[in-house]
C-alpha cells in the first residue's frame, strides 16, 4: 500500500497522473518481475506510461515500435554482414589464420544490437516498450514469448546470452488483433480507460499549467461529452491537451462566447472528414453549453 | 501492517485457490504460474484491504478486455454471501461499492491479528468451502443450460450431396483467395533482396567468397474473410444454402468471421466453427429466432463498424455481403455504413441472389445507394454462379 502510494507521487513528479488500477499494475509488474500489458482506445496514454516509468525509475527507455513484418532479424539482432565482408577482404593479404578471423568477425563488434538484445544487455534494468504488438505477427509474438519468459537470447554464433537484469516491459495493444493466450498469460493485464474528468483536470493542468482553471474545467467537460457522440475516431488525451493549448492561444475565456471560432479550433479533436461533417455549430454550441 | 502467521492465512489461501477455481469455471485462463503469484502477494501481505486486493487480483488474474470486465461481478459473486444475485439487481450500486459493504468484515477477519480465528467461529459467515460447492450456494454465476426449443429447423433442408458440393466449392474459394502479399520476407531462389544471413552460411565453404547468393521475397499470405449473411424472410429460400457454404469457408484453413443479420446483427463464427453439425444447427435455429423479418442492414453494419471492425478487419481482409437489398432502413445510412466498411477492408464484394433472375435491375433504393462502395457486384443463386465468382477473387 504504501509502496504503491509512493509510486503514485513519484508519478506525479514526472507529470504522469495515473489512476489507482495503474499505479497497482504497474507496482504489481516491478514486484513480480512480470510484463504488464496494457490495452485500450487509442489516445488513452498507454505509451506516455512506460515514458513515465522510465523517468520515474531513472532509466533507459528502449522502445520497439512493432508492425507488420516485423521479424527477428529487426526486433533482436543482426550481424552486420557488410562489415563481416569488408573484414574478410581486408585480411586476404595477411596471413592470419582462419580461426582467428572466425572468431574476430563474431564478436560483438560486429553485432548490430535491436531492442530486445539492447534491452537485456543492460547493466541497469531499463523500461522495454514494446508499442503496438497487434500490428505484428504471429511468427514475432512467438519469438517474443522465449524472451518474455526466460529472458535470454540464443545466437548461434556467439552462445546463449544471459539478461544482466531483467527490464521492466510494458507492452501496448489497440486491440486490432487478438493477441495469443501464450503471450496473454505470461503477462500482467490492465485495461486502461479514458480518465475520469478530475483526473484529465489534473493531467491538462500538468501539462499546460498557464490555463485559468475555468477554461480547463469547460474543455475537460466538452470533451468527454463529445467521447459520447457518435464518432469514427474518439479523441484521447493528446488530443485534449492540442485543443487546450490551441484555446489558450486563441486567448478564449469561456468556450461559449465564439462558437465559429470554438468549431475551426475542432480540427484539433475530430480527426476524420466524417467526424467534422457530424459535429456542427449547433451540436458543438450544445456540447458548449453542456460543459458551461 | 499485521505480520500474519501461516497459520492464519492458511483458510483464506484455501479460499483464493477456491476462487481461483471459481474463476476457471467461468472461463478464465489461468494457470498455476498465476496460482503462485497470489500466494507471493499473500506472503508479502499486500492483500490485506479489499479494494486493493481486488485491483491486484484483477490485474493478475484477467487475460483480455472480457475477463477484465466481469472481474467484478465474479469476485463479488464469489466473496460475498449474496453471491448470486445477478448484477441487474444491483445496478444501484457500483460492484466497487457493493463488494466493500458487504466482504469486508469477511476479508478483514482474515487478517486481524487480535481475534485468532477458531475454527468453525468464522463459518457461519463464510460461504461454505469446496466441499459444499454442488448446493451452489458460493454463488458461481454459472450459465443457465440451453434452452432447447426448435423454431426453425434447419436439419430438414440438409441434403449430404448438397453440404458436400457447398462444402468443396467453399474450399475451393478459400483457396482461390488465400494468397495475399505479406511484408515478411522468406528464402527463395527467385526473390528481389539479398539474403546476407543465408548467403554468408551458404558460403563458408567458398571461404567466405560469396558464390552462391540467396535471395528472399515476400511469401504469400492468407487473406482474412468477413461473412455477412442476410437471413430476413425475402432470402428465405437462398439462406440456407449460403449458410453451408459459409460454414465450409469457416471449418476450412482461412480465417473466416461469419454474421448473419436480418434486423439485428449476431456473430456466429463460432457457432459454424462446432465440429458437431447437429448441435450447431440446432443453435443457429435459436440464434436466428427472428427470421423472417425485416431487414435492417445499415444499423447492423453500423453495429459491426463500432463493435467488431477494429478486431475482425485488416487491410488483408475481404468481405462478402450475401444479400438481395431489400432494405427498410435508410438508404443514405446503409451508403455511409458501407463506405466505412470498404475503407477498412481490402475488397468488398456482394452477392444477390436476384441479379441472376431474368429482367432484374438493381433499382431498389438500397441498392442503388450501396453500388459505388462495392468492389465486385455478382450473382449468386446457385453453385454454379458461385463458382463463377472464383476467378475475380483469385485476381485480388
Amino acid at each position: 500500500m504504501s509502496t504503491s502510494n509512493t509510486l503514485k507521487t513519484r508519478l506525479r513528479n514526472v507529470n504522469y497522473i495515473p489512476d489507482d488500477t495503474l499505479v497497482m499494475a504497474l507496482q504489481l509488474s516491478i514486484d513480480l518481475q512480470r510484463p504488464l500489458l496494457l490495452e485500450g482506445e487509442a489516445g488513452v496514454g498507454k505509451t506516455e506510461i512506460a515514458r513515465a516509468l522510465a523517468s520515474v525509475l531513472d532509466t533507459r527507455l528502449i522502445r520497439l515500435q512493432c508492425y507488420e513484418g516485423l521479424d527477428a532479424n529487426q526486433a533482436i539482432y543482426e550481424w552486420n554482414y557488410q562489415r563481416q565482408l569488408l573484414a574478410i577482404k581486408a585480411r586476404e593479404r595477411e596471413t592470419v589464420s582462419a580461426d582467428v578471423i572466425e572468431d574476430q568477425i563474431f564478436s560483438e563488434t560486429y553485432l548490430m544490437k535491436r531492442p530486445l538484445l539492447e534491452a537485456i544487455s543492460q547493466p541497469v534494468s531499463p523500461v522495454l516498450l514494446i508499442d503496438e504488438i497487434d500490428r505484428s505477427d504471429e511468427e514475432f509474438e512467438a519469438y517474443l514469448l522465449e524472451i518474455l519468459s526466460d529472458y535470454q537470447i540464443s545466437i548461434p554464433e556467439l552462445g546463449t546470452i544471459q539478461a544482466q537484469s531483467i527490464p521492466h516491459v510494458v507492452l501496448t495493444s489497440n486491440g486490432t488483433r487478438e493477441l495469443s493466450d501464450a503471450l496473454r498469460r505470461r503477462c500482467l493485464y490492465t485495461y486502461v480507460e479514458f480518465p475520469s474528468p478530475e483526473r484529465e483536470m489534473e493531467i491538462v493542468l500538468a501539462r499546460l499549467p498557464n490555463i485559468e482553471d475555468q477554461l480547463v474545467g469547460q474543455i475537460v467537460r466538452f470533451v468527454q461529452e463529445l467521447r459520447k457522440e457518435d464518432l469514427e475516431k474518439v479523441p484521447g488525451i493528446a488530443e485534449t491537451l492540442d485543443w487546450a493549448a490551441a484555446l489558450a492561444g486563441l486567448k478564449l475565456t469561456s468556450l461559449a462566447d465564439d462558437v465559429p471560432t470554438l468549431c475551426t479550433s475542432l480540427i484539433c479533436l475530430l480527426k476524420t472528414a466524417a467526424d467534422q461533417k457530424s459535429i456542427s455549430q449547433e451540436v458543438a454550441s450544445r456540447l458548449a453549453g453542456k460543459a458551461a | 501492517m499485521t505480520r500474519i502467521s501461516i497459520e492464519l492465512q492458511a483458510p483464506l489461501i484455501k479460499r483464493l485457490l477456491g476462487f481461483v477455481d471459481h474463476l476457471r469455471l467461468n472461463g478464465f485462463q489461468i494457470g498455476s504460474k498465476e496460482t503462485r503469484d497470489v500466494a507471493k502477494l499473500l506472503a508479502t501481505s499486500r492483500l490485506s484491504s479489499l479494494p486493493n486486493a481486488r485491483i491486484q487480483l484483477k490485474i493478475l488474474l484477467s487475460g483480455n478486455h472480457s475477463e477484465w470486465m466481469r472481474f467484478d461481478d465474479l469476485f463479488e459473486a464469489y466473496w460475498s454471501a449474496h453471491g448470486r444475485e445477478r448484477p441487474s439487481n444491483q445496478t444501484k450500486s457500483t460492484p466497487q461499492n457493493a463488494s466493500v459493504n458487504i466482504v469486508h468484515g469477511l476479508w478483514e477477519s482474515h487478517f486481524s491479528a487480535d481475534q485468532p480465528e477458531q475454527d468453525g467461529s468464522d463459518d457461519r459467515h463464510l460461504p461454505p468451502l469446496d466441499g459444499d460447492r454442488s448446493e451452489g450456494s458460493q454463488g458461481k454465476l454459472f450459465a443457465s443450460p440451453q434452452h432447447y426449443s426448435i423454431r426453425t429447423d434447419f436439419r430438414k433442408f440438409v441434403d449430404p450431396a448438397e453440404i458436400a458440393e457447398a462444402e468443396q466449392l467453399a474450399y475451393r474459394l478459400a483457396k482461390a483467395m488465400r494468397n495475399r502479399l505479406s511484408r515478411r520476407y522468406r528464402k527463395s531462389t527467385r526473390g528481389s533482396r539479398l539474403d546476407f544471413r543465408k548467403t554468408l552460411r551458404a558460403n563458408q565453404c567458398h571461404g567466405g567468397e560469396p558464390l552462391t547468393l540467396i535471395k528472399k521475397r515476400k511469401p504469400d499470405r492468407p487473406v482474412r474473410i468477413v461473412v455477412f449473411l442476410d437471413v430476413s424472410g425475402s432470402m428465405n429460400t437462398y439462406s440456407r444454402f449460403f449458410l453451408q457454404f459459409v460454414k465450409g469457408l469457416v471449418c476450412a484453413w482461412i480465417q473466416t468471421d461469419v454474421y448473419l443479420f436480418h434486423t439485428k446483427l449476431i456473430r456466429v463464427t463460432d457457432t459454424l466453427r462446432d465440429s458437431n453439425a447437429v448441435k450447431a444447427m440446432t443453435q443457429l435455429s435459436l440464434i436466428t429466432d427472428g427470421f423472417g423479418g425485416g431487414t435492417k442492414l445499415g444499423q447492423c453494419l453500423d453495429q459491426f463498424n463500432r463493435l467488431y471492425a477494429k478486431h475482425a478487419l485488416t487491410s488483408r481482409s475481404v468481405i462478402l455481403i450475401f444479400s438481395d437489398g431489400y432494405d427498410t432502413g435508410t438508404a443514405d445510412h446503409l451508403a455511409n455504413q458501407l463506405a466505412r466498411l470498404q475503407r477498412r477492408a481490402a475488397r468488398l464484394v456482394w452477392l444477390n441472389p436476384m441479379l441472376g433472375w431474368r429482367d432484374y435491375q438493381p433499382i431498389t433504393a438500397a441498392m442503388a445507394a450501396a453500388m459505388p462502395h462495392i468492389d465486385h457486384f455478382a450473382c449468386a443463386n446457385s453453385i454454379a454462379t458461385l463458382a463463377a465468382i472464383e476467378p475475380e477473387l483469385a485476381r485480388l
